[in-house]
């Protein structure tokens, strides 16, 4: 039986690379689809908003360990093999944009109607006053709860392994299998999403604070 | 031409009518100012007037444009008719300047050298040149709401629209928003204004129009119908001075 | 290409699945009233308490909370036998998402205690109750109240989160999906109908929740903050 040591340990930094690498992936991607279906969400096309609710309602209520297997599954029903990188990234991106597309809209919704009746006035276009004048407002106010949804991002791809994504948490978990030190292995695996996780977190509250303290002004 | 007809409108929200049957028009440089409770539809029927509202029945035109809905045509529309908010709605996160350019050169393509040109002399009619520079929350209220006249006017509009803009303003900001309104009128603009203030209504608007209860109750040259009203509820209206 | 789906194999394991559904709500009832009578213990503890209590408190949470459930669970599953606490995966799995959702609840519980007026307590305290009592009667349920929303979506997090149990090999719905499809290949078909399944708990669960927030909170004014997702 092999010990838990430096070897060990550069695999584990290396896994957490490979973490936030997906977590980059997933949230731009995500963040792309999820712009769209808040402004979707918004839209005066009752369709385009019902499927848009559709969506999120649905990816809100079902597991994120089951948003990847029915994308990897459903994906492979079709014969399309994916590698897990493209794989794990494109599954977590369904999820991240039900999510983001649901902050997001709270956020569009939280620039006051006024805004968009003078905008209106004078005469811009729905696309130019989303471009101008709603969505520089908008972002300032989205910036704490997005910070704070990519903690949650972080934490939840850890289940990627089931896509064949070798993440932090699987590299964890073939150490312990190794060298049987659960306290030890998942404690530095812990902690090492705990290191990417808390500055986040403090971000996020950081930026709220400033929000609000700008706001009662 | 008139510069504004509205015929016969109705409006309801929901099963509640708040405009029933309202005509009215507005010749080109008239100043027409609208008083009445509120909740008597004078500011419904105002954003009737561009679009913002919709209404069920009825026709209006303005500055040649027939109000639909139909956001291509409301644009035209709102090219050529400026609206004033009661709280003035300037946009947070763009400096003076910015707000006043703004739709000229995204609506009307106006290149950004003439836009700022534009853009200065819109500011120096509203007596605030030196805030060019300066974003809305570091100016006061009745600065804010000259910000927001000038804004519209950089647009060129045919016909000024105002939703009760002194309103939010504390006492003793209101006039020199008034001030700018006045010398507006004198300058020949065609104007609607809903207001509370009934001297400014007596004094600058060549007619005065008192609404109740959804409906146009009672019209004429503003001297002659603050002197004499015909209706009790306007005799009332005026003798409570009420909002 | 040709495509098909093949659901006759998957029902004839039904019994399987419909025990799982079971585990998971047994689970995740007993996490949502485990966690939120730990989260109340915690806030009590942190009002009441000295600071440096308080402080254990806030370490315990952030700790919770920045680090990922699965690894949570992995430590209790695979660690604590080292130090003679053998448990089964079902007992893991009930131990993890209370602790889990014990930490959420705290934070969100916290944030409803923290938005009642200090005027309030006074009146409690000049009222001759003692501070736990004013904590009890006065500061609680509007606490809670206000906080409703919040607290509802965390517990379907938690419903939809226990679906990681299935990693230690829990029985639970997913777990359950795992054992279908290793029997019957089906791996589409199983994913699709348990889908499905968290999809009208997940949704059940919400309207129950609404309900019994209106039925408990009769006249305390829920704020439309929603709960941090995870």
């Amino acid at each position: 039986m092999t010990s838990f040591g430096w070897p060990e340990f550069l695999f584990l930094l290396r896994s957490t690379g490979w973490t936030l690498l997906l977590t980059v992936i997933a949230f731009t991607l995500g963040g792309v689809a999820g712009g769209g279906i808040a402004i979707m969400r918004l839209s005066r096309n009752p369709v385009l908003r019902w499927i848009a609710m559709l969506y999120i309602l649905v990816i809100q209520s079902i597991p994120v360990l089951m948003v990847l297997f029915m994308s990897y599954y459903g994906l492979t029903l079709f014969g399309i093999e994916l590698p897990p990188t493209v794989a794990a990234s494109a599954s977590l991106a369904v999820y991240v944009a039900a999510y983001l597309a649901e902050i997001w809209r709270g956020c569009i919704q939280a620039v006051p109607k006024q805004q968009w009746e003078a905008s209106a006035s004078l005469a811009l276009t729905r696309f130019e006053q989303y471009r101008y004048v709603i969505l520089p407002q908008a972002i300032r106010i989205s910036l704490p709860p997005t910070v704070g949804f990519l903690v949650q991002l972080v934490k939840n791809t850890s289940i990627v392994s089931v896509v064949g994504f070798t993440d932090l948490a699987r590299a964890g978990q073939l150490i312990n299998q190794a060298v049987f030190k659960p306290f030890q292995v998942f404690t530095v695996v812990a902690a090492l999403y705990f290191v990417i996780c808390f500055p986040l977190s403090r971000l996020s509250r950081y930026l709220e604070g400033r929000l609000n303290a700008r706001r009662s002004h | 031409m008139p510069a504004v007809v509205i015929d016969d409108i109705h409006k309801r929200f929901g099963a509640i009518e708040v405009l029933k049957g309202v005509s009215l028009t507005v010749e080109s440089g008239q100043v027409v100012a609208v008083i009445g409770r509120s909740g008597s539809g004078k500011s419904t029927m105002l954003r009737c007037i561009n679009g913002l509202e919709p209404f069920q029945s009825g026709r209006i035109e303005v500055a040649g444009h027939e109000v639909v809905q139909n956001q291509k045509r409301l644009r035209a529309l709102r090219k050529d008719v400026g609206m004033v908010f009661q709280s003035y709605n300037l946009f947070p996160h763009l400096t003076v300047g910015q707000n006043i350019t703004l739709s000229p050169r995204v609506t009307q393509k106006v290149p950004e050298k003439e836009a700022v040109e534009r853009a200065r002399e819109v500011l120096a009619q509203v007596g605030l040149s030196e805030k060019y520079d300066a974003y809305p929350e570091t100016l006061s209220g009745g600065q804010q709401q000259r910000v927001a006249i000038a804004r519209s006017l950089a647009m060129q509009p045919k016909v000024m629209l105002f939703d009760e803009v002194t309103s939010a303003l504390d006492p003793e900001l209101t006039g020199e928003v008034l001030i700018v309104m006045e010398k507006l009128a004198q300058g020949g603009m065609t104007m609607l204004l809903v207001t509370h203030e009934m001297n400014f209504a007596r004094s600058v608007a060549d007619v005065t129009v008192f609404m109740h209860q959804g409906k146009i109750w009672e019209m004429g040259p503003s001297e002659e119908l603050f002197t004499s009203p015909k209706t009790p509820e306007l005799a009332n209206f005026i003798s409570a001075g009420v909002k | 290409m040709a495509m098909t789906l093949h659901f006759e194999s998957v029902i004839a394991a039904s019994p399987i699945i419909i025990d799982g559904i079971i585990l998971t709500i047994e689970l995740s009832a007993s996490a949502i009233i485990g966690g939120t009578a730990l989260a109340l213990l915690l806030v009590g503890t942190k009002s009441l308490a000295p600071k440096y209590v308080g402080w254990l408190v806030d370490a315990y949470v952030e700790l919770m909370r920045n680090t990922p459930f699965l690894v949570q669970l992995f430590m209790i599953f695979f660690g604590l036998p080292l130090v003679g606490m053998r448990m089964t995966g079902v007992q893991a799995a009930l131990l993890a998402m209370t602790l889990n959702l014990g930490a959420y609840s705290t934070e969100i519980i916290r944030a409803g205690v923290d938005s009642i007026h200090k005027s309030q307590i006074e009146a409690g305290l000049s009222l001759a109750f003692s501070r736990l009592q004013v904590f009890r009667y006065v500061v609680l349920m509007p606490a809670i109240g206000r906080v409703w929303p919040a607290l509802s979506s965390q517990f379907v997090l938690m419903l939809l989160a226990s679906s990681i149990c299935s990693f230690i090999s829990v029985p639970e719905l997913s777990g359950a999906a795992a054992l279908v499809e290793q029997r019957t290949f089906r791996s589409f078909e199983v994913y699709i109908i348990v889908t499905v399944t968290y999809l009208i708990m997940a949704l059940t669960l919400k309207l129950f929740l609404a309900w019994l927030g209106r039925w408990l909170f009769v006249g305390i004014s829920m704020n439309a903050a929603s709960g941090e997702k995870g």
